[in-house]
C-alpha cells in the first residue's frame, strides 16, 4: 500500500464534522456547568444588590483588565496558529501555540498576584475579616473565588491540551490536511476566553 | 498478513477478525491488540463495552437490592429490629444513590444502547469509541468511590440520595467521597450522551432516514439530549457542596447567607429530568418489544418518536413540583403544577399507542412480552399517582410520605426495572448466542410481579395514612402494612434471584442459538449474525424499509 492510497483511505474514514459536533456538544455542557454558577450569582446579586456593589469595589480593576487583554490576545494567537497550519506553515503554528501557552501562564501569574493581595487583606473564605462582613459580601467573595477558581482550572486544562497539540504538530499528526484536533483545542481555548468575558464585567465592572 | 482489495479500501484481513476459513469471528472471540482480560478492559468495541457495563451494573444492582432488603427487614417492627438508626440512615441513602445514579440512570443506554444503537443504525461502532471506554472507566471510578465511602471510617453518607443542605454540609460522614462520586458518574453520563448524539447524527447507514430509525434509537436520542443539557447543573451544584464543606464559602450555608432552597432548585433542575433519563430508554425498549410479540406494526410511530422529545422538553420545566411544600410563590407553584399535568400527556400518548398496537395483534406471551406488559401496567399506576401529586393541595398532604416512595418505586422499578428485564430477556440471546429456559423465566416473572406489588402497593396506603418517609420508628397502627411490604420484599428477592440465576445459567450451559432472527423482529440487529461479528456488518446495509413496516398486520410464520 503506497502512501497516497494510505492517505486516501485515511481521509475516507475520517469525518471532521463528527469530531466538531462532538466538541461543540462538549462545550455546550461546559457552558451549562458554568451556567449553574451564573445562576447562583444572579440569584444572590438580586437578593443582596448593595452588598455586591460594595464588595466589588475591593476588586483590582487594573489587574482584571490586564488579564482580559492577555486572554483575548491569546485567543488571537490560537486562531492564527490554526490558520498557519492550514497554510502548511508548521514552524509558525508551533510558535503561535507556544505563545498561547505563555499568555495562559501570564494570566495565571497575574491571578496569583491578585489573589495574594486579597488574601493579604484577609479577604478569603472563613477568615475573621470575612466572617465580620455582612452575608451579601461573604457570598460575593465566595462566588468570586469559586467561579474564578473554576475558570482558572479550565485555563490550566486548556494549556495542557495545547501542550499535546504542540506535540502532535511536531510529530506531524496535525498537518495542513488534518487539523481538526487543533481546531477542537482552539474551540476549547475560546470557551475559556468567553467565560472570562462574562466573569470580568460581573465581578470587576458592575458596581 | 493477507491484503484484500475491497473497493477503495485496502484492508488487512486479520485486522477484520476473519479466520482462516473466511468466516468472520464473533465479537466474543475476536481479540484486537490485547489478549484475555485486557482484550475486554482495553477494548473500544461498543459491544464489549456494553458487556462491561452489564456486568458492573448487575453487580451494583445486587448490592442495591441487598440494602433495600435490609431496610425492609428493619421496618418489620415499629422499633429497632436489626440495625441502629444511624446505620438505617446510611442504608437508605446508599440504596438510593446506588439504585439511581449507578443502576437505573446508566443501565439501558450504557448496556443496550452501547450494544445495539450502532447495529440498529447500520454502523460499525459509536462515533467516539475511545471516549466510550473512558466513560466506562469514569463510571467504575464513581461506583468504587461510593463503595469506598461505605467501608472507610466516618461512615457512608446519611443525607438521603437528595443531599439536601444544610445537613449535607454539616454531617460528619464521608460526604465528599459520595458527592465527588456522583459528579464523576455525571461526567460519564454526559460523555455517553454526547457520543450517542453524534452517532445518531453522523453514522446512520445509507437510507436510514430519521423516520426509519427504530424507536429505541429515538428514545436514546431524546435521553442523550437531556443527559448533555441537565447533568452539568447537578455536577456544579454537588461540586459547590464540596467547596462549601472544604472552604466554607457560604453559598449554600444559611449561617453565612446562603440559601438552602437554591440548592433544592438546582438539584431538581437535574434530578427531575433525570427521571426521564431513567424512564425514556425503557419506553424505547417497550416500543421494540410490543410490536415484535404482537406481530403488528407499531401504532403511531411518529407520535411515539416525538413524544420522547416532548417528554425531554416539558420534563425539563417541572422540577419545582418537588418543592411545593417549601413555600414558593403561589404563581410559581401554579405554573409548575400546570406543567406537571402537561408532561403526563406525552407519556400517556405512548401508553395508548402501545395498547393500540396490541389491538387485534397475534400476541405471543414470551418472557420479554410479559415484562413489557407488566411495564405498561406498573408504569400506568406509577404515572397516575405522580399526576395526583401534581395537584397542589393534595401534594401538601402527601409530601414526604410513603406515597411518594411508592410512586418512585412504581415508576423507576416498575418502569425502568421491568424495562431492563424485558430488554435482558429480549436481547441477551442475541448478545451471547445462548437461549435461557423460557419456562423458568415465565415462573420468575410471575414471582417478581407478585412480589413487586405486595411490596410497593402498601406504600400508597401507608402514605395516605400519613406514614413519613425515611423514618426509623413508626406508630403501631402502620405495622400491618409494613409487615405485608416486608413479606413482599422476600417474594421479590426470590423472584429476582430465580430470574438472574436463570439468565446466568443460560450463559454457562444454555442452548446455543445461531439463527439470526430469534424473535421475528425486523430492526437491523436481527439481520446480523448471532452473536454479532466484530464489525457488525459485512457490507454497509442499505436501508429501504422502515423498522416496523414488515408485518403488514399478518402473522409471521417461522
Amino acid at each position: 500500500m503506497n502512501n497516497i492510497e494510505h492517505a486516501e483511505s485515511q481521509a475516507l474514514h475520517r469525518d471532521d464534522v463528527r469530531s466538531r459536533m462532538g466538541m461543540w456538544l462538549f462545550l455546550f455542557s461546559e457552558l451549562l456547568l458554568f451556567g449553574g454558577l451564573f445562576l447562583m450569582y444572579s440569584v444572590y446579586r438580586f437578593i443582596h444588590q448593595k452588598d455586591f456593589s460594595i464588595a466589588s469595589k475591593e476588586m483590582n480593576t487594573f489587574l482584571g483588565t490586564l488579564n482580559t487583554i492577555i486572554l483575548l490576545t491569546s485567543s488571537l494567537t490560537m486562531a492564527l496558529s490554526i490558520t498557519a497550519i492550514k497554510r502548511g506553515m508548521k514552524r509558525l503554528s508551533i510558535s503561535l501555540q507556544l505563545i498561547t501557552i505563555l499568555f495562559g501562564l501570564a494570566f495565571l501569574v497575574n491571578k496569583f498576584v491578585e489573589w495574594s493581595a486579597e488574601f493579604h487583606k484577609g479577604n478569603f473564605p472563613d477568615s475573621s475579616v470575612m466572617l465580620s462582613k455582612p452575608p451579601g459580601q461573604i457570598l460575593y467573595f465566595g462566588l468570586y473565588y469559586s467561579m474564578v477558581g473554576l475558570h482558572g482550572l479550565h485555563v490550566i486544562a486548556g494549556m495542557s491540551i495545547i501542550c499535546f497539540m504542540i506535540y502532535f504538530t511536531i510529530k506531524g499528526h496535525i498537518n495542513e490536511n488534518n487539523y481538526v484536533k487543533l481546531e477542537a483545542a482552539g474551540l476549547y481555548w475560546h470557551l475559556v476566553d468567553i467565560i472570562w468575558i462574562f466573569l470580568f464585567p460581573l465581578f470587576y465592572l458592575i458596581t | 498478513m493477507k491484503l484484500e482489495y475491497k473497493g477503495k479500501y485496502f484492508m488487512a484481513s486479520d485486522t477484520l477478525g476473519i479466520d482462516h476459513n473466511g468466516y468472520e469471528k464473533s465479537y466474543l472471540e475476536y481479540e484486537g491488540k490485547h489478549n484475555g482480560i485486557w482484550g475486554w478492559l482495553l477494548s473500544t468495541d461498543h459491544k464489549r463495552i456494553g458487556i462491561l457495563y452489564l456486568m458492573a451494573i448487575i453487580s451494583f444492582f445486587v448490592v442495591g437490592v441487598t440494602l433495600g432488603f435490609l431496610i425492609r427487614l428493619e421496618l418489620l417492627t415499629p422499633q429497632g429490629t436489626i440495625v441502629s438508626p444511624q446505620a438505617y440512615n446510611e442504608f437508605f441513602t446508599v440504596h438510593g444513590i446506588i439504585m439511581i445514579f449507578i443502576v437505573v440512570i446508566p443501565v439501558i443506554p450504557a448496556v443496550f444502547g452501547n450494544f445495539f444503537l450502532p447495529i440498529m443504525l447500520g454502523a460499525k461502532d459509536v462515533a467516539f469509541p475511545r471516549l466510550n471506554l473512558l466513560s466506562w472507566y469514569l463510571y467504575i471510578i464513581g461506583g468504587t468511590l461510593i463503595l469506598l465511602s461505605l467501608v472507610l471510617p466516618g461512615g457512608a453518607a446519611d443525607t438521603g440520595w437528595t443531599f439536601y443542605v444544610p445537613y449535607s454540609v454539616r454531617t460528619g460522614t464521608n460526604m465528599i467521597f459520595t458527592l465527588f462520586a456522583v459528579f464523576i458518574l455525571g461526567f460519564s453520563s454526559i460523555l455517553t450522551g454526547l457520543n450517542f448524539l453524534t452517532t445518531i447524527h453522523r453514522l446512520r447507514a445509507p437510507g436510514m432516514s430519521w423516520f426509519k430509525m427504530p424507536l429505541f434509537a429515538w428514545s436514546l436520542y431524546a435521553t442523550s439530549w437531556i443527559q448533555v443539557i441537565v447533568t452539568p447543573i447537578v455536577g456544579i451544584t454537588l461540586l459547590m457542596v464540596i467547596v462549601e464543606r472544604v472552604f466554607h464559602v457560604g453559598i449554600f450555608d444559611p449561617t453565612l447567607g446562603g440559601d438552602p432552597l437554591l440548592f433544592q432548585h438546582m438539584f431538581w433542575m437535574y434530578s427531575h429530568p433525570a427521571v426521564y433519563i431513567i424512564i425514556v430508554p425503557a419506553m424505547g425498549v417497550i416500543s421494540e418489544v410490543i410490536p415484535v410479540f404482537s406481530n403488528r406494526t407499531i401504532f403511531g410511530y411518529k407520535f411515539i418518536a416525538f413524544s420522547s422529545l416532548g417528554i425531554a422538553l416539558f420534563g425539563s420545566l417541572v422540577w419545582a413540583h418537588h418543592m411545593f411544600a417549601t413555600g414558593m410563590s403561589d404563581t410559581a407553584e401554579f405554573v409548575f403544577s400546570l406543567l406537571t399535568f402537561l408532561v403526563a400527556i406525552p407519556s400517556a400518548i405512548k401508553v395508548f399507542n402501545w395498547t393500540a398496537t396490541l389491538y387485534k395483534g397475534s400476541i405471543e406471551l414470551e418472557p420479554p412480552m410479559l415484562y413489557a406488559l407488566a411495564f405498561i401496567f406498573l408504569f400506568a399506576i406509577g404515572g397516575l399517582t405522580g399526576v395526583i401529586q401534581g395537584a397542589l393541595n393534595v401534594d401538601l398532604y402527601l409530601t414526604d410520605t410513603y406515597f411518594i416512595v411508592g410512586h418512585i418505586h412504581y415508576v423507576v422499578f416498575g418502569g425502568t426495572g421491568f424495562g431492563l428485564f424485558a430488554a435482558l430477556h429480549y436481547w441477551l440471546p442475541k448478545m451471547f448466542g445462548k437461549m435461557y429456559n423460557k419456562k423458568v423465566a415465565k415462573v420468575a416473572f410471575w414471582i417478581v410481579f407478585t412480589g413487586f406489588n405486595v411490596l410497593y402497593f402498601p406504600f400508597f396506603i401507608l402514605g395516605w395514612m400519613g406514614m413519613p418517609r425515611r423514618s426509623y420508628h413508626y406508630l403501631p397502627q402502620f405495622q400491618l402494612y409494613h409487615v405485608i411490604a416486608t413479606v413482599g420484599s422476600w417474594i421479590l428477592v426470590i423472584g429476582l434471584a430465580l430470574m438472574l440465576g436463570n439468565l446466568l445459567k443460560s450463559l454457562i450451559s444454555g442452548r446455543d442459538v445461531s439463527e439470526r432472527n430469534i424473535w421475528g423482529g425486523e430492526t437491523l440487529e436481527w439481520s446480523v449474525e448471532t452473536p454479532p461479528t466484530f464489525e457488525n456488518f459485512k457490507d454497509v446495509p442499505n436501508v429501504i424499509n422502515g423498522p416496523y413496516e414488515y408485518k403488514q398486520n399478518e402473522l409471521v410464520t417461522n
